[in-house]
């Protein structure tokens, strides 16, 4: 019995080191001078700490405004993400209908095919319809990846809540949609927010649609491949545009920690 | 998504029709045909039109076969795959069984190794290029432990197999969590009497995971499988971040293709080619996943 209680905590020792080592130290390379990250002998702990390195990568061209738009699209996309499917999860929820398999099919399948596959032609179609190079053309294709997720989160979150106290709400003569709104959105409110915060971890995230679709208009991940791609950026704005990406998805992930089965599982309950 | 019908509530009585739940699904079928099915079609449509003259025409597909990047970018992107997937798969069981044994602290143990979810292909491929980079933290901890008087060049040409490898240690460090986290969800679906029963047959702990927990967590296993794979097409930012172009894969080709030589045309080549092979894929796992179904239920 302790034997394997001793193989349980050492695995658990070694995994959480492989997982949280290289966050150490890209913390680390982000507050370190400039000077050691290119020294050799390399020291690993700073003698130091500063602030520098993450102000240069702060202050470079066009950094702070690719933040901006990061931020504004990760708002239209939860907005349009909201908006698109929240009616179909709840459906998918509380009716049971001729077609509800082929609807659940046909959003799973969105899982499927990401990014790649569609921001190429849709660049093609944005210049036709004048969305190219603009966020709400960006936080459209972030919507669509979202639909799944989004979807199968706000369906689990009704699930949860009995349709009985919405039909107790309607005997007390509440309109139905009355109901929906006084009894069961208070309810759902929680788990709504942690499908809100996933999506904005997601569309924050993402990479190739955002470079594909916009010229000028970059989003903060966009910005920093074309920096490393067509502009060769220094290694030390690299480690600061690594760290500030990853800053908001420690805190992102303790705040949905109770959904984190949710978003990925086969099924709901 | 699955909810035994018999808890939903009835909503029209029989015979009438209620349309409140087709009205409550248009919205996303709508969104979906315009910016999903549309796309997928436009983009066949494109990979087979001549760019100048519009006219249908295989040249498309012959300038990405003839293009030199071509045959390297599909053998990487599967070699990384194929090294890749395995390791993601059995990090994750091993990640999502000792989760489930609930030792103390497991909850934190899950949050902790949950995290890479969050965090985007671009900034884990920045975050390993801090330890892989010449002057990078593996080389500062060869050097603590007295293994390199010079630092080594992990990140050339001259090593492509370095190189893979660098990557592929991202990819299974970043998206190890996913396949964790679906492994566990199907974990926690597995009724405990099921554990039960086999112990009181007197079976020990590996023989219930091997002839009990594994065969049920199948269908789990096969998601897990399939969008892992799917997703290795996608593969794009980690390999930019840490090798750039010298490592060609198929999801960068598509990138160059429109943004460096801008031609909508042959990106779509590689985005078809990326869909129809993420289709087969999908098709052949299930294909030879319900095969053996048959074969151990005859």
């Amino acid at each position: 019995m302790t034997l394997r209680r001793l193989g349980i905590y050492s695995a658990v020792v070694v995994i959480s080191a492989w997982v949280a080592l290289p966050l150490v130290l890209i913390t680390l390379a982000a507050f370190s001078p400039r000077e050691i990250l290119y020294a050799w002998p390399r020291r690993i702990w700073p003698e130091r700490f500063t602030l520098d390195t993450m102000l240069f990568f702060v202050r470079s061209a066009g950094v702070l405004q690719s933040v901006v738009n990061s931020l504004i699209v990760a708002v239209l996309t939860i907005v349009l993400a909201f908006l698109i499917s929240a009616p179909t999860g709840y459906a998918l929820a509380r009716y049971r209908f001729r077609g509800r398999d082929a609807v659940q099919l046909a959003i799973l399948a969105t899982k499927m095919f990401p990014a790649t596959v569609l921001s190429i032609p849709l660049a093609v179609a944005f210049i036709r319809w004048g969305l190219y190079d603009r966020l709400i053309g960006v936080a459209i294709v972030h919507a669509t990846l979202s639909i799944p997720f989004v979807t199968v989160i706000v369906s689990s979150v009704f699930v949860g809540i009995s349709y009985e106290l919405e039909e107790a709400a309607m005997t007390l003569g509440s309109s139905r949609l009355q109901a929906f709104l006084r009894v069961t959105i208070p309810m759902a409110l929680p788990g709504l927010a942690a499908a809100a915060i996933f999506t904005f971890v997601l569309s924050w995230n993402e990479v190739f649609a955002a470079t594909i679709l916009t010229l000028n208009n970059r989003t903060l991940p966009a910005l920093i491949i074309n920096s490393v791609v067509a502009a060769g950026a220094p290694l030390h704005y690299r480690f600061a545009g690594g760290f500030f990406m990853v800053l908001p998805a420690l805190i992102i992930i303790l705040l949905i920690r109770r959904y984190l089965l949710t978003l990925w599982g086969v099924t709901v309950r | 998504m699955v909810v035994a019908d018999a808890e939903l509530p009835q909503v029209a009585p029989r015979g009438r029709v209620d349309w409140t739940p087709y009205l409550l699904v248009l919205p996303t079928l709508a969104f979906l045909g315009v910016f999903f099915v549309y796309p997928m079609a436009q983009a066949i449509w494109l990979s087979l039109t001549d760019q100048q003259s519009g006219a249908l025409s295989l040249t498309n597909f012959r300038r990405m076969g003839g293009d030199l990047y071509f045959i390297p970018a599909i053998r990487y992107s599967i070699l990384i795959m194929a090294i890749a997937v395995p390791l993601q798969v059995a990090l994750g069981l091993v990640i999502a069984l000792l989760v489930n044994s609930r030792f103390r602290g497991h909850s934190a143990f899950l949050y902790l190794t949950a995290i890479p979810i969050g965090i985007s292909d671009l900034a884990a491929g920045l975050i390993w290029l801090s330890i892989f980079t010449e002057r990078g933290y593996l080389n500062a901890f060869l050097d603590a432990a007295g293994l390199a008087a010079q630092p080594i060049t992990f990140l050339t040409y001259e090593h492509t197999s370095w190189l893979i490898g660098a990557i592929v240690v991202t990819e299974v460090w970043r998206a190890t969590a996913i396949v964790m986290l679906i492994l566990l969800s199907g974990l926690q679906l597995i009724a405990k009497d099921y554990h039960d029963t086999a112990s009181i047959f007197g079976a020990g702990r590996w023989q219930t995971l091997r002839h009990v927990t594994l065969p049920l967590l199948r269908p789990s296993l096969q998601t897990a499988l399939i969008i892992r794979t799917i997703l290795a097409f996608q593969l794009f930012a980690t390999v930019v971040a840490l090798a750039g172009r010298q490592i060609p894969v198929l999801a960068g080709e598509a990138y160059f293709w429109y943004s460096l030589y801008r031609s909508p045309n042959v990106a779509s080549a590689y985005a078809a080619l990326i869909l129809v092979l993420s289709a087969a894929i999908t098709f052949g796992y299930l294909r030879l996943l319900r095969q053996r179904e048959l074969e151990m239920t005859a």
